[in-house]
């Protein structure tokens, strides 16, 4: 691998052992996927940021970097915590974890990481240009990011995402790289996708297909006339979830589809294989739900516009968790959309979400229109499950 | 027997060999206190990685692995060489940040577990000590 005399002086500790471990970090990686030099990228996305997921190790490493002069040199943004910061106590969560999570959250603003937690950095001005090359970390951020923005990254870990964020730059190998850009899977939609639920089956679909493939993980989707910002996003959640997939191409939608003609290995997906899939995300019965929540990704105002809208004059009857981020919070207090929504007494769940919160075994079922959150209640939280459309979620919080 | 492999990171050590055919994950696979395996039906799993050579194909699961290492070397845990076929992220970065040679790209049928092995990561070379 070739390094320019900076990288160089990175590695040999000319600024500092932070730095130093950030760039042995990125140049075996490298060296790894046979990477031929660096690229230098404008922004980064960093996973690992919930103490329940980090623990003490993750802390103790973050702290290590902060202490050895760690500085970000571009805008780097962070996941969802394991807590709204502001209001952790309405949501049951303890002073011990909240004292562990400040930590984590100290450590990252002592290297002037930007402390929005959120899983849609896109939605508040951490929004890469097309053709950029970024490190970012969050699984459905990154899959948003290449396919829907057109950005480039790899699917990164917590501490690679830091250490591009440390040195302004990224091994090139993956999808940086035009060539690992190109489809491997033609996905036929022969099906209206109606909701977020639809689209997030679709993802399970082609995820569960990818398993059994030799060919590369990148679908190319044609049939599909309409996706909004939202059900884009539910879709990057799932696909990424069920198949690792990190860029996917929809004719007609993403912005490089039109590059490629659809390539030869093809997989059919009708309304049976999305009914099934849609149907494998549901496991409880309407009367198991204690626990409700949307915002998995985080939500749009639009989202949260319209679950005012439903709620507005109605009360909730189970725990009903609104998550999102700390700028969309803010923008939805000044519209009046946060008072009609707590009046009707459901809880904002700013800063964190459903996934990564520390309430594994806390409730019976979770009702959600998130094909992610259904995996992730199952394999973490040990809940069970029913896939819905959104606003049936809302009906579901008030019966 | 010297056999060739990749250096991940850097280092000397010298340790009795842990093999595994299968996959590790440090996260929810291993007791970040104690070292010991415990992801269930593994093949490796209730022995400790504390100290040993660490022979494995390659990691898997969670990309918070790589923590699990770190916390094992603060707490004396850590296995004092790894050696994979296939070294993935979470297992690489986990050596970088613990500071644990790692060699990749070699044979691993001709290791066995019990074998004192000498790991030179600086030159991509594993001895056989002793058996």
């Amino acid at each position: 691998m070739i390094l320019t005399s900076e990288e160089q002086y990175y590695l040999t500790g000319g600024a500092g052992p932070a730095v130093q471990k950030a760039m042995q970090i990125l140049e075996t990686l490298g060296q790894i996927y046979g990477a031929e030099r660096m690229l230098p990228i404008q922004s980064v996305q960093i996973a690992g940021v919930s103490y329940a997921n980090l623990g003490e190790a993750g802390l103790e490493w973050l702290s290590e970097m902060a202490e050895g002069g760690g500085k970000v040199q571009i805008l780097t943004t962070l996941n969802p915590a394991g807590m709204d910061i502001e209001n952790y106590r309405t949501l049951g969560i303890s002073e011990d974890f909240a004292v562990n999570q400040r930590r984590v959250l100290a450590a990252f603003e002592q290297m002037g990481v930007v402390t929005t937690c959120s899983c849609t950095p896109y939605l508040f001005g951490n929004l890469p240009r097309f053709g950029e090359h970024i490190a970012w970390a969050e699984s459905s951020a990154v899959c948003y990011a290449n396919a829907v923005l057109g950005a480039r990254t790899n699917r990164e870990g917590g501490p690679s995402a830091l250490a591009a964020a440390l040195t302004g730059c990224t091994p090139a190998y993956g999808y940086h790289l035009d060539k690992n850009r190109q489809p491997t899977l033609h996905v036929q939609v022969e099906a209206d996708l109606r909701d977020n639920p639809d689209f997030g089956a679709l993802g399970k679909v082609i995820g569960d297909r990818l398993q059994s493939t030799s060919a590369g993980r990148v679908p190319y989707l044609t049939g599909i006339e309409e996706a909004s910002l939202e059900k884009l996003k539910s879709f990057c959640a799932s696909i990424a979830t069920f198949g690792g997939v990190a860029l996917f191409h929809i004719a007609g939608i993403t912005p490089e589809a039109e590059k490629y003609a659809p390539p030869a290995e093809k997989l059919k997906v009708g309304p049976a294989a999305l009914n099934q899939a849609r149907d494998s995300l549901t496991d409880a019965r309407m009367a198991d739900v204690d626990f409700v929540s949307l915002g998995c990704p985080h939500l749009s105002l639009r989202e949260i516009q319209r679950i005012a809208q439903l709620l507005e004059g109605k009360q909730v009857t189970k725990e009903f968790w609104i998550t999102t981020s700390r700028p969309v919070k803010g923008m939805a207090d000044r519209m009046g959309y946060s008072d009609i929504i707590e009046a009707a007494g459901a809880k904002f769940a700013t800063d964190t979400c459903c996934v990564v919160a520390p309430i594994a075994g806390r409730f019976e079922a979770l009702a959600t229109d998130s094909a992610k959150a259904c995996y992730y209640a199952h394999a973490k939280n040990h809940f069970k499950t029913r896939l819905l459309s959104f606003d049936e979620v809302i009906r579901e919080a008030t019966r | 027997m010297i056999l060739k492999g990749r250096s991940i990171f850097p280092g000397q050590a010298t340790g009795e060999a842990l093999v595994s055919q299968m996959g590790i994950s440090f996260y929810g696979g291993v007791d970040p206190e104690t070292g010991v395996i415990t992801e269930a039906g593994h093949d490796l799993e209730g022995e400790s990685i504390a100290r040993k050579v660490l022979v494995f194909p390659g990691g898997k699961g969670s990309t918070v692995g790589s923590y699990v290492l770190y916390r094992l070397k603060k707490n004396g845990h850590t296995p004092v060489a790894i050696i994979n076929a296939d070294c993935e992220t979470i297992t690489a970065v986990g050596c970088i940040i613990a500071e644990i040679p790692c060699l990749d790209q070699v044979d691993l049928s001709l290791l066995k577990t019990g074998l004192i092995l000498k790991v030179d990561s600086d030159n991509g070379n594993i001895s056989l000590i002793s058996d």
